[in-house]
């Protein structure tokens, strides 16, 4: 489904190369982990895949079922199926939540040719899905993550990648600022997801939110490059020993 | 520098000589006249003047309106459509009985400026222009002047009990070199509440003076829709003085115009009372919108907020002249001022004079202005979600303008407005 190879990143703004060759690939049906210290590149991996500025890929592709994402508009990529949960949930004063859904469900529709969804649909289905995940109708109405509690920002952007239906999910350290109740919460949404034609990239420096939501495959990055893969029982040697050991091990 | 200014008096003389009074004005020539002196002594204004120092009056007092496309009349009166409200119409600045509803509603008195001699009505003769003579100082307002010496209609509305429903003006612009002059005076008695509403660009070339006198512990909501084509003018004074625990809440919302000054002269005259004024202007291309507030705190604990935000692009001009001015002996003052610019690209400006004048030890006052971009990191996360650039960035400006519009209390007049600025967003993006 999602197919990195020899993926090479430069920060735009200063000469420096965050990625240095990543190669990855994620089946559909699939949990991938991407584990890995501070500063391995891991987010911005996220942010060149769904198409944020300021980055200068210099070598290698990423493909999500064959389509060329590093040659599509931002929103050309979500249209073809791709999500990213946001680590830090941008607030926007004055959009209603449901407002910005709609808006974004209909924009992807349109982009795929497909009807939009009408305004009764629409609410029948968010009201189900907020259900699921505690958030309350008078959250649906606020602006979008404005006064938000870090708990309920994650499980906004879970309630996006629910009404979306992206194929290819990636989310980005999630369980960040989350206490173990909230972090339960975002594992249901994600897990009540899983599916046999969906993927997932988890981005997360602990192993805890692997807990919830178990990965089929684990990846270690450091300095830009994937340095090793496993099951998750790598997941667990982490959080027992650190990344220092692997570091070594892979020098 | 004599001689120029010797050169004022002959363009009044050459501006008056074009206008003409309305039938049965006579219970007002009084006041007319002390109008005249006041604008003969002040002169139009200047490029030279320091509260013209922003925008150029020339084609706001040049002796003819310039000639100007008119508007589709059909496009304005739709606004509000949802709202029961008292329907008044003027085309051109000329009251139109057949489109307007008549001219009743429970709790107030109204009049026209124009018909008012045959009625008796004593108030308006010691109310017309002693609000704009009021507002003559610190800075001289000589197109207010103008207005009330030379006004050929308007309304006059006395409220003694709160009306069921709203007051909306209606303007329409149906001639192209038309010249319109009008004069609302509004006298709210103690603890009554109204609400007044306007809408539609008025005439090639509009100069309006809103008179509001508010009694003790009584409400005034505005809600104004400026939108227009591209070349209207217009100049628009609003005058108000407040009572005691009195509220005033005025939104204006502007849209297009080659030339916009709108000027706002509040006076919290009585304890505890409150006023808030907002707007939130819309210019894209060779557009001007001048926002001239000022806001005089002279009694004990009152509050007073301006938000203003402004949105400009290919070129255009946002203006913003505030001042909060707390009198000595004005404690515990609260008084707030925001103005803000969303530049959506590097040809247009912002020009703003934020000020704080204060003669009293125990108040809160803050004022802050801003002008910047679209927020990238913002623009990103909207379209990460599949919303495409241009319906995001309009998503983003309609967060920006946010603020100002919060400002209005009603829901379904939130909503209108709402409206509004999203039609000229989707208009513009096509």
């Amino acid at each position: 489904m999602l197919e990195i190879k020899n993926l090479h990143v430069d920060l735009e703004e200063e000469d420096k190369t965050i990625l240095k060759g990543v190669n990855l690939t994620v089946e559909a049906g699939k949990v991938h982990a991407i584990m890995g210290p501070n500063g391995s590149g891991k987010s911005t991996l996220s942010y060149v895949l769904s198409g944020r500025g300021g980055y200068r890929v210099t070598q290698g592709t990423a493909t999500l079922d064959g389509i060329d994402l590093l040659a599509l508009e931002p929103e050309e990529r979500a249209a073809a199926g791709l999500f990213l949960a946001f680590q830090y949930p941008v607030e926007i004063p004055g959009v209603g939540n449901l407002t910005f859904l709609r808006t974004a469900m209909n924009a992807q529709r349109k982009a795929r040719n497909e009807p939009e969804i009408s305004a009764a649909d629409f609410l029948k289905l968010v009201r189900a899905k907020a259900k699921t995940l505690q958030i309350d109708a008078e959250m649906l109405k606020r602006p979008v993550n404005v006064g938000f509690s870090g708990g309920e920002k994650k499980r906004n952007e879970i309630l996006q990648m629910a009404m979306l239906e992206p194929k290819m999910c990636i989310l980005d350290e999630t369980d960040s600022g989350l206490d173990v109740d909230a972090m339960k919460l975002v594992a249901d949404g994600v897990n009540a997801l899983r599916d046999a034609r969906r993927g997932f990239l988890v981005i997360t420096h602990y192993q805890r939110l692997l807990d919830h939501i178990k990965p089929d495959v684990v990846h270690i990055m450091a300095e830009g490059r994937i340095i090793r893969t496993g099951g998750p029982d790598l997941a667990l040697e982490v959080e027992k020993n650190g990344y220092a050991d692997i570091l070594t091990e892979e020098a | 520098m004599m001689a120029l200014a010797q050169a004022r008096p002959p363009l009044i003389d050459a501006r008056i000589a074009e206008l003409r009074l309305p039938d049965g004005a006579a219970w007002s020539m009084a006041a007319r006249a002390e109008a005249l002196d006041r604008l003969r002594a002040m002169g139009l204004p200047d490029r030279r003047d320091e509260y013209w120092k922003f925008t150029r009056p020339d084609s706001l007092v040049q002796v003819d309106a310039p000639r100007t496309p008119v508007s589709d009349p059909a496009e304005g009166l739709d606004m509000f459509g949802d709202i029961d409200r008292l329907k008044i119409v003027f085309v051109d600045g000329i009251f139109d009985p057949v489109a307007s509803d008549e001219l009743a509603l429970d709790g107030v008195q109204i009049e026209r400026l124009a018909g008012a001699a045959q009625s008796h009505i004593h108030w308006v003769r010691d109310v017309y222009g002693t609000l704009e003579a009021r507002g003559q100082s610190p800075v001289a307002r000589p197109l207010a002047a103008l207005n009330t010496a030379l006004a050929s209609d308007g309304l006059l509305l006395h409220v003694s009990r709160s009306p069921s429903k709203p007051v909306n003006l209606i303007y329409v612009h149906n001639s192209e070199t038309s010249d319109a002059i009008l004069h609302h005076v509004i006298r709210l008695d103690p603890g009554v509440e109204l609400t007044v509403l306007e809408h539609g660009p008025a005439a090639a070339r509009f100069n309006q003076v809103m008179e509001v006198e508010i009694a003790a512990g009584a409400t005034f909501h505005h809600v104004r829709n400026q939108e227009s084509g591209h070349q209207q003018r217009a100049a628009t004074h609003l005058f108000a003085r407040l009572a005691a625990g009195s509220r005033f809440k005025s939104f204006t919302m502007t849209a297009n115009g080659v030339m916009t000054r709108n000027e706002c002269a509040i006076e919290l005259a009585g304890d505890e009372a409150s006023a808030h004024v907002a707007g939130a202007a819309l210019g894209d291309g060779n557009v001007h919108q001048d926002d001239t507030i000022l806001i005089t705190h002279d009694a004990l604990r009152c509050e007073s907020r301006q938000v203003f935000k402004k949105v400009l692009c290919n070129g255009a001009t946002g203006v913003f002249q505030g001042k909060i001015l707390v009198k000595p002996g004005a404690q515990k003052t609260d008084g707030y001022q925001i103005s803000q610019a969303l530049l959506l690209d590097e040809d247009s400006q912002f020009l703003a004079k934020p000020e704080l004048e204060i003669y009293a030890d125990d108040v809160i006052c803050s004022h802050g202005s801003t002008s910047g971009a679209i927020d990238e990191d913002a623009l990103y996360y909207l379209r990460a979600r599949g919303i495409p650039r241009k319906l995001a960035t309009d998503l983003l400006t309609l967060s920006f303008l946010a603020e100002a519009v919060a400002e209005i209390d009603d829901e379904g007049l939130r909503t209108e407005i709402n409206a509004r600025l999203e039609g000229w967003l989707a208009r513009r993006r096509g």
